[in-house]
């Protein structure tokens, strides 16, 4: 992870100082969780940048397709593969997923890190699409929502971003305070629908 | 009762706040007079039929839209980004 700093010399403890402080990743404690046929993860995908183009969107396309090799992506898509992703995040946003952002694309708009400010959950497994259908109001179903579909929405009463990465996979990410009640939420569907047979 | 968000698509009601009417985009002058003032900051129509509103897709891309829409029908006729309808006014 490279979450937060790993060490402070500067907090003290009893007459010496805290060394090493372990960063702590959204969902620890929490996940992984397996119920019935679903499957919820936590997933590592290292740094997540913000992209928010100012005046020419295709100034800041080309610099993000020659320095990260991927388009920038229409809304509800996403475009890249797994290690180095983007996905579109709302009007006029995208969200750079897994490498530190270039120094090329700073000229052509917004570009915030945001790594600690976003937690990632993968949920699969042949119940995924219906314990989502529980708690999204967008029609999620396979023959709507394609590998690479990307969208924003709520989980329940959250905002969400939703991409589906597979048949059976989702790409979940909340607000990193709401990383605990994304887990309940979809432990209670996922027990719901597991109870159904 | 869903919307068609122009960039997201047809999206379920619950991802949109409801502002209230559209008047907001057309603010009277500072130097309009108390009428008109009066008129955009209290009065509003509450008609039977057509209307247009303000709506939030705050579960979404974050647009605000204006939603022509019948009150009795429930039909909803026409969504435009109110970015768009502001940028025709002036």
């Amino acid at each position: 992870m490279l979450k937060c700093a790993t060490q402070s010399l500067s907090i003290k403890k009893g007459s010496g100082y805290v060394v090493e402080l372990k960063a702590k990743t959204p969902f620890e404690g929490t996940l992984p969780l397996t119920i019935g046929q679903a499957k919820l993860t936590e997933l590592d995908v290292g740094h997540l940048t913000s992209l928010s183009p100012l005046g020419d969107e295709k100034a800041m396309a080309t610099a993000l397709e020659k320095a990260h090799g991927m388009a920038l992506p229409k809304p509800n898509r996403s475009t890249g593969k797994e290690g180095a992703r983007c996905i579109w995040f709302g009007r006029g946003e995208a969200l750079l997923m897994g490498p530190a952002p270039d120094a090329s694309l700073y000229k052509h708009g917004a570009v915030v890190d945001i790594s600690d400010a976003w937690s990632v959950a993968l949920l699969e497994g042949p119940a995924a699409d219906d314990v989502l259908a529980r708690l999204v109001p967008a029609d999620l179903r396979d023959s709507q929502f394609k590998r690479g579909h990307s969208i924003r929405t709520q989980v329940f009463h959250m905002a969400a971003s939703i991409t589906r990465l597979g048949p059976e996979k989702f790409m979940i990410l909340v607000f990193r305070s709401m990383a605990g009640t994304l887990v309940h939420d979809l432990k209670a569907a996922m027990a719901a629908v597991a109870s159904r047979g | 009762m869903r919307i068609e968000c122009p960039i997201c698509g047809s999206r379920d009601r619950r991802e949109f706040y409801y502002q209230g009417a559209a008047v907001a985009l057309d603010r009277p002058a500072p130097d309009a007079g108390e009428a008109a003032w009066d008129s955009y900051v209290h009065l509003r129509e509450n008609p039977a039929g057509e209307t247009r509103d303000l709506w939030h897709h705050e579960g979404g891309c974050g647009s605000w839209l204006v939603v022509t829409r019948d009150t009795v029908t429930h039909a909803v006729h026409k969504v435009e980004l109110a970015s768009d309808v502001k940028g025709a006014m002036s």
